[in-house]
């Protein structure tokens, strides 16, 4: 059966991690194929850039690093964050990322799935979906309405009705950031990620509101999920991956124990 | 000098990074002259069985990955490029190489596992059962997991080829091996240290089967 996924996530801007993270001794290190490689040695199951540059100059060094990273981990590891056309996306994978993300500008643009899809395969396109709940209406039965540019603007849409719109196009993954969730290290949010999770037949990554390894297991089990997003509870080393992966075997979640 | 068969199907860089990470030379191409060259044969692959059959036919590939084969050089087919060994592929309904004998299935849309609906493709870390003693497998733990993504999965018609075993929902076969011939379902080169050990297993063998 397969295992439940770790996956750190490392915000990047201008080929820089925006906050450090902290490894051996404490150290903060800003470098993201330092960081990769830490994580990769500690057991991820696989790695999220989310690449935060506006600029051109910035792009490109972003591509760099994406090159770096590949010559330095052997395990799946995707890029998000603005990629806009089945050109940007070829240029990421290319340069050596088994995935890319797209949010806001599939949106604006679904036929970017599908294009994608049918170039790399549905394997290399995650839908990345940042989700905030609303009182259902008829616009949005669900409750969940999707958000877009970084959770700033509503669209108006019903997050469960894209989610199988976005697999239907041909998204291989779907990848929830709960906006409510976000940040507060109380635990994801298990109703929204058991509902999506449930409708669709494609994986589900869940992110959003990790703080302790207590809530992973919610995640896995109450959640549905299939992998799980985490970021500050490891990259401030309140907790490391091989601790939470433990605590998660003790507990009949099956991980990835040997690597 | 290692020869990763390049025949357009998805990105085959990831294979030449390991190789280069393990300090094995190796040369990417869809041209057999080229690959004549090289001592070994990585036959990797992601994508779909009917454009790839329609290019490996299209570029001659075809009857020299058979060449190859039947002389005995050690060849190592990945995900796609162990499917397309086989005699046929439902995917496209496509008719394959016919070097190991069986077809290629899709997951049936009900999988399970117990009462949970599965999820296809079969994407994620899973573990392996290696028949013992092969030397390509040799140094691999019985707990290392190994990256997959399909939904197409191999049924064998004669089970001696069959070298390791998965279970997603269904027990199928992820390894085949005769003779100089290897092939894996899962990506050893997205699979961290296990994936590393058994390319740096291929890169050393001598193509003798242990059987």
């Amino acid at each position: 059966m397969l295992s439940k996924r770790i996956i750190p996530c490392l915000d990047v801007r201008e080929g820089r991690l925006t906050k450090g993270v902290k490894f051996r001794e404490n150290v903060d290190i800003g470098d993201p194929v330092e960081a990769a490689r830490a994580y990769y040695e500690q057991g991820a199951d696989e790695i999220v850039f989310y690449d935060i540059t506006a600029s051109v100059e910035g792009r490109a060094i972003l591509l760099d690093v994406v090159r770096k990273v590949a010559e330095t981990i052997f395990i799946p590891f995707s890029v998000g964050g603005g990629i806009g056309s089945v050109e940007e996306m070829r240029r990421v994978i290319l340069a050596g990322a088994e995935k890319v993300s797209v949010n806001t500008e599939a949106v604006k643009n679904p036929g970017i799935i599908s294009e994608g899809a049918r170039a790399f395969g549905s394997q290399c396109i995650v839908l990345g979906m940042d989700v905030k709940k609303v009182s259902a209406s008829r616009q949005i039965p669900s409750g969940y309405e999707m958000a877009i540019h970084g959770g700033r603007t509503f669209t108006g849409l019903d997050a469960l009705q894209w989610a199988i719109e976005a697999e239907r196009l041909g998204a291989g993954e779907i990848c929830l950031n709960s906006i409510d969730a976000d940040g507060t290290k109380d635990g994801y949010e298990l109703d929204l990620t058991a509902m999506i999770s449930s409708h669709v037949g494609i994986p589900v990554i869940a992110s959003g509101g990790a703080g302790k390894p207590e809530h992973l297991l919610d995640v896995f089990t109450r959640g549905k999920a299939d992998a799980a997003l985490i970021a500050s509870m490891v990259h401030y080393r309140t907790h490391t991956i091989p601790e939470i992966k433990k605590f998660l075997h003790d507990r009949g979640v099956k991980t990835r124990m040997f690597w | 000098m290692i020869g990763i068969v390049d025949y357009r199907a998805g990105n085959l860089t990831s294979v030449a990074r390991a190789l280069e990470h393990l300090r094995q030379p190796c040369i990417m191409s869809n041209d057999f002259k080229s690959l004549e060259k090289a001592d070994r044969i990585i036959f990797p692959g992601v994508g779909a069985a009917g454009a790839a059959m329609a290019d490996l036919r299209r570029s001659g590939l075809e009857v020299h990955l058979k060449k190859w084969v039947r002389e005995g050089r050690p060849v190592l087919g990945i995900c796609l490029g162990m499917q397309v060994l086989f005699d046929r592929s439902e995917e496209d309904n496509t008719l394959c190489l016919g070097i190991v004998p069986g077809e290629v299935k899709r997951f049936p849309a009900d999988l399970r596992d117990k009462d949970r609906p599965l999820k296809i493709p079969h994407m994620g870390w899973n573990g392996v059962r290696f028949r013992a003693n092969h030397p390509v497998f040799s140094g691999i733990s019985e707990e290392a997991e190994f990256y997959f993504v399909h939904s197409y999965y191999a049924d064998l018609t004669d089970e001696t080829w069959a070298s390791g075993w998965t279970d997603y929902g269904i027990r199928f076969c992820v390894a085949v091996t005769r003779g100089s011939l290897v092939a894996v379902q899962f990506h050893p080169e997205k699979s961290g240290r296990p994936g590393l050990t058994l390319l740096a297993n291929f890169c050393r063998w001598g193509g003798c089967d242990a059987q």
